[in-house]
């Protein structure tokens, strides 16, 4: 068969075509970095919103990807947090981005040795045992006061320059810059890997865990390597908090922060890795205006927003939000492929 | 005589319902082999067992001679053994061209490979297509599953499972379902099987049994009534009762 290599050459391009860079992703990313230059006065906001973006896509990796539910990521968050922040009071490793690496590391092994718990059971005992973990976690900090500081939490941590050139500054700017770089590097880390064999088992193992063994893919290996990664993830998410705010406390552990993750995926969208990100930002501002206009009550709108979400269905409202984009590029579309047929016939 | 797959003396019981009883089954090297049965009978137990979804009360399961009765599902697929669903398990949302990858990339010993992305390696594009041209679903490769007619997806189902390369196939009714436009199709692809590939086909119609099988066995009750080839099963009696019901013992 004559047509045999190219048949084979557009096989090896479909499946390429999914991991294919877009133009939104483009523009997101370039505003991202943008917003360095465009609001100065925001940079405790938007350090904020990256590191919980980090988290949030820590998350995203294993429910969205491989259907594993949690209430309890937190844990992972907060480990990564007090490492972070141990390492940098008794100056045992000083630079920041060597200590973010030991912390998520430290939050790794914490996840392997748990994802062996999470594995058993169905979603419910999953969100118990998740619970439960972060819950015991954080008594344990609480209870360990001389090593972690108890209620208190861990102060008078003093930040090194980030690689030994770059000292956090008082505006934050600095800090965010570094938040940002590290998401960006970890994004594309997880880009590579949910578009990888790997990330496409794990896509098969969510949908139908029998069909994905009976394939041949070993379901639970697969499970608790992305947990481990997943927690790898959530404990650098931890880590820079504590680095750009320069204080750990029983907060990281704190159920709320597992449940507003929850919130924060479930606004953005689960399985496409900019759902946490996007989460983020709408949280995060949604969370800056209500408290604006009612301190006390901010959580009543972030509850009511969630309640439109669910019921309306995020598919509906991102057809509505993309509505005029969605026609520009329909527009772009249609004006391409003429050209292309117009070639087509002059040849 | 080489055996591709056996049991031995194999039991299963719910509670105190005992749905295998004490089966052995011996399944010769490229034979093509069908477990037929009234409804009831056990059949999908047999295949739970055989494929490791179940693990049996006692007895053995031997693969090519080797014992893989404790072996975890995936292990016993990529040890060459692999079933098609007889009720879709398919992938709706996947292309086929991506769920005949995944079984490839497990195959070829790549489905834990994380860094390196889909469709950047040449000697699995080259297993998938040949996969997929092989089934006839080259044209449909990057629709969604759910959205091709039945019959393909039927197809779809036997291309996974052969994707995995096995020596022994377990096919659960695989033309159940498809309309008669489109059971040519299916009928040509079981017929076109690679012949060193051993067949074990659980079927319920018996045109496709007996225009495919050169062995039968029935399972009446979780145990195993009748065994031989095709037209000595077709004369036998007790097949007959259990087929026809009482009237044909009057």
């Amino acid at each position: 068969m004559s047509g045999e290599g190219t048949m084979q050459s557009e096989v090896g391009a479909s499946a390429m075509a999914r991991a294919r860079w877009r133009w939104p992703e483009v523009m997101f990313w370039l505003l991202a970095a943008a917003a360095i230059l465009i609001f100065p006065n925001r940079y405790l906001l938007l350090t904020e919103i990256a590191w919980l973006g980090l988290f949030a896509l820590s998350l995203d990796l294993i429910l969205g990807y491989a259907g594993i539910v949690s209430l309890g990521h937190a844990a992972f968050f907060g480990f990564g947090g007090y490492a972070a922040g141990l390492l940098a009071l008794h100056g045992v490793v000083k630079e920041p981005v060597l200590a973010l690496i030991v912390a998520g590391l430290a939050a790794m092994v914490l996840g392997f040795a748990t994802s062996f718990l999470v594995m058993r059971g169905s979603d419910l005992t999953r969100l118990m045992v998740t619970l439960g973990i972060a819950l015991l976690l954080r008594e344990l900090a609480n209870k360990f006061s001389n090593i972690t500081g108890g209620s208190d939490g861990l102060q008078g941590i003093e930040m090194q320059p980030i690689l030994g050139l770059f000292a956090f500054d008082m505006f934050g700017k600095v800090g965010f810059i570094y938040c940002l770089v590290v998401l960006f590097v970890l994004f594309l880390l997880a880009r590579r890997l949910v578009n990888s064999p790997f990330g496409l088992s794990l896509r098969a193992i969510r949908n139908n865990p029998l069909r994905a063994s009976a394939i041949g893919i070993p379901v639970n290996r697969r499970l608790i390597a992305i947990y481990t990664v997943s927690a790898f993830y959530a404990g650098v998410a931890g880590a820079l908090s504590t680095q750009t705010t320069a204080l750990a406390s029983l907060d990281g552990f704190a159920f709320e922060r597992s449940a507003d993750l929850m919130l924060v995926l479930i606004i953005g969208g689960t399985g496409y890795l900019y759902g946490g990100l996007i989460g983020a930002v709408i949280f995060k501002l949604l969370q800056e205006f209500f408290s604006a206009i009612t301190p006390q009550f901010w959580q009543f709108w972030i509850g009511a927003v969630l309640i439109v979400i669910v019921l309306i269905g995020r598919e509906r409202l991102h057809r509505w939000v993309m509505f005029v984009p969605r026609l520009v590029a329909g527009q772009f579309a249609r004006a391409g492929t003429s050209a292309v047929v117009s070639k087509g016939e002059t040849l | 005589m080489t055996l591709a797959l056996e049991t031995v003396h194999l039991e299963k019981a719910f509670g105190g319902l005992r749905v295998t009883r004490d089966l052995s089954l011996k399944i010769e090297a490229g034979a093509r082999h069908a477990l037929i049965g009234p409804n009831g009978a056990g059949k999908t137990t047999v295949i739970n067992l055989l494929t490791g979804v179940l693990k049996p009360n006692s007895g053995e399961i031997l693969l090519e001679g080797s014992e893989i009765t404790g072996m975890p599902v995936h292990k016993r697929v990529l040890r060459g053994l692999s079933r098609t669903f007889q009720i879709n398990q398919l992938y709706p949302d996947m292309t086929p061209l991506e769920t005949v990858g995944l079984a490839v990339s497990e195959h070829l010993g790549h489905g834990s490979d994380w860094w390196r992305r889909m469709g950047t390696r040449g000697h699995i594009n080259d297993e998938i297509a040949e996969n997929l041209a092989r089934f006839h679903l080259l044209d449909a490769m990057n629709e969604r599953t759910s959205t091709l007619p039945y019959g393909k997806q039927r197809l779809l189902e036997i291309a996974v499972a052969i994707a995995a390369k096995p020596r022994v196939l377990l096919l659960d009714e695989p033309a159940a379902g498809v309309p008669e436009s489109e059971r040519h199709d299916i009928l040509a692809a079981v017929a076109s099987l690679p012949r060193d590939v051993t067949v074990l086909l659980i079927e319920h119609d018996m045109d496709l049994v007996f225009s495919f099988a050169d062995r039968i066995s029935v399972l009446v009750n979780g145990a195993l009534l009748v065994e031989g080839a095709p037209d000595e099963v077709a004369r036998d009696p007790q097949v007959k009762a259990v087929y026809l019901g009482e009237g044909a013992d009057a």
